[in-house]
């Protein structure tokens, strides 16, 4: 156990909390590079699963399209991406919002597919345009499996966020990248420690949202 | 008024629901579709508001045609009465009253006042305008659902067996209400059963259907007692039962009212 006991000290350490190497500033590089994946992965998986479940089209092609995703090693996805495009921040956000996408998409179409077909049905019998059912009826109703879904692809994100300090950019994982360079076991379980934590809480905010709006009905 | 001609429905697979009817609906007055499950009756309700287009004829109300008319601008001038009331479970009860009403473009605080009265009307209790409809009984649902039918004052209320799925208290309940409703709001009424005692307590005209939508007989209720059209017509009244066919007995002195198998049915006035 002095593995950890040594990490705790190293995380302790009050030069271990300003400037660029810093756990803040890594911390808030973690939480950039994690939103900015995640808003580029909404942008395109929400509105295809809203649509998906909607109209019910395209369900198959959903369904094998996430299962593939899925499957990819992000690892080789960012090798391939690098290979292609250079070193940059592209690489690493194209292969996270690969892997954001799938729990997105399944959350935007199940939750569409998990509202009541008589409720949907009853809003267009009373008057609603297409618009309409889509907004205020299978949105708000699906609402808790689509903050599922992006509590799903926010946690992996974070989780696989260090794949950027791979290819030389900043946020959590350089603690394991250049823990592992130079053998400073330490600061690489210093390291892991922050990212389990902070996976830990950003769940615990996700849980708390989604229990206020199953509270609501 | 409505009127039905020639109209068909195939389904896009393969199912005829209905093959060829023709009907007229008098105005201010309730006509009952009954039938058995598959006798496409559901399918002839839905043609009113378009939410079923027919394959071939006309749906037309006030001699316009239907499909002259915008689906959704039609469906918000029509009430529509469903079963399982199909009330939106994240709104409050006077949000789902208002909804017709919010819809067709009134404020927030007009639609609110008119879906309280709305429920009023219906006999539901204020206090209850405040919760969700999962928190209400369901013929608390059923009147809920009955009031956003009428908040928008349609002239044509549409009623897909709104009482089937509650206990036969409440639904007797319900049933006499609506009676009373339709008293003093005259509304042309198309309610859809395959009770034929409901389709007999509200109907000013009866229509019983066959299969493919296929009209065995229309007629008031007395009209199809006194005279059924066939065998058919006659084993779904249940004329073949003897549950139908009183006699008058006397008992101390008073005549009573009895079926063929002897049950008390009432007293004769």
């Amino acid at each position: 156990m002095s593995g950890i006991s040594e990490g705790i000290s190293w995380l302790t350490d009050s030069a271990h909390w300003h400037g660029d190497d810093g756990f803040p500033h890594r911390i808030a590089q973690h939480l950039g590079y994690t939103s900015l994946t995640v808003v580029i992965a909404s942008a395109i998986a929400i509105p295809l699963g809203l649509w998906i479940g909607h109209t019910g089209r395209l369900r198959g092609l959903a369904i094998a399209l996430t299962g593939a995703l899925r499957a990819l090693p992000t690892l080789g996805l960012l090798t391939l991406v690098v290979i292609w495009r250079g070193i940059g921040l592209t690489p690493p956000i194209v292969a996270l919002v690969v892997l954001a996408i799938p729990p997105l998409l399944a959350g935007a179409y199940a939750g569409l597919e998990s509202v009541d077909r008589a409720t949907i049905d009853a809003a267009r019998a009373i008057g609603m345009n297409e618009w309409q059912v889509l907004g205020k009826v299978e949105v708000p109703l699906a609402l808790p499996l689509i903050i599922g879904g992006l509590r799903a692809a926010v946690l992996q994100v974070v989780a696989t966020a260090t794949v950027a300090a791979y290819i030389g950019l900043g946020g959590l994982g350089r603690y394991l990248i250049d823990g592992l360079a130079v053998r400073d076991y330490p600061q690489m379980v210093a390291g892991s420690i922050v990212i389990v934590v902070l996976a830990l809480v950003l769940d615990g905010i996700f849980a708390v949202v989604q229990r206020a709006l199953s509270i609501q009905r | 008024m409505i009127e039905y001609r020639s109209v068909a429905k195939t389904f896009p697979d393969g199912t005829e629901a209905v093959h060829d009817f023709s009907l007229v609906l008098p105005s201010r007055s309730t006509t009952v579709l009954v039938g058995s499950s598959g006798c496409g009756k559901t399918t002839l309700l839905r043609m009113v508001n378009r939410m079923v287009d027919p394959s071939s004829g006309q749906v037309l109300i006030d001699d316009a045609d239907v499909a002259s008319r915008n689906p959704v601008e039609l469906r918000r001038s029509i009430g529509y009465v469903m079963q399982h009331s199909g009330l939106l479970p994240h709104r409050k009860v006077v949000d789902n009253v208002a909804t017709p009403l919010r819809l067709g473009g009134v404020g927030r605080r007009d639609a609110r006042s008119r879906a309280l009265a709305a429920l009023e009307t219906v006999g539901l209790d204020p206090t209850l305008a405040d919760r969700y409809p999962g928190q209400l009984s369901g013929g608390q649902q059923q009147r809920v659902g009955v009031a956003r039918g009428l908040v928008a004052d349609p002239n044509v209320l549409l009623m897909d067996e709104p009482f089937g799925a509650v206990d036969p208290i409440v639904r007797a309940e319900l049933q006499q209400e609506l009676l009373h409703l339709q008293r003093d709001l005259g509304k042309t009424i198309v309610f859809v059963t395959h009770d034929i005692e409901e389709a007999f307590l509200l109907g000013d005209q009866v229509v019983i259907l066959r299969k493919g939508g296929e009209i065995a007989q229309v007629g008031t209720p007395a009209q199809i007692l006194a005279d059924p059209a066939d065998e058919f017509v006659r084993s779904f009244v249940g004329l073949d039962r003897g549950r139908r066919t009183l006699r008058i007995q006397e008992v101390d002195g008073k005549r009573v009212v009895v079926d063929a198998d002897g049950r008390a049915a009432g007293v004769l006035a």
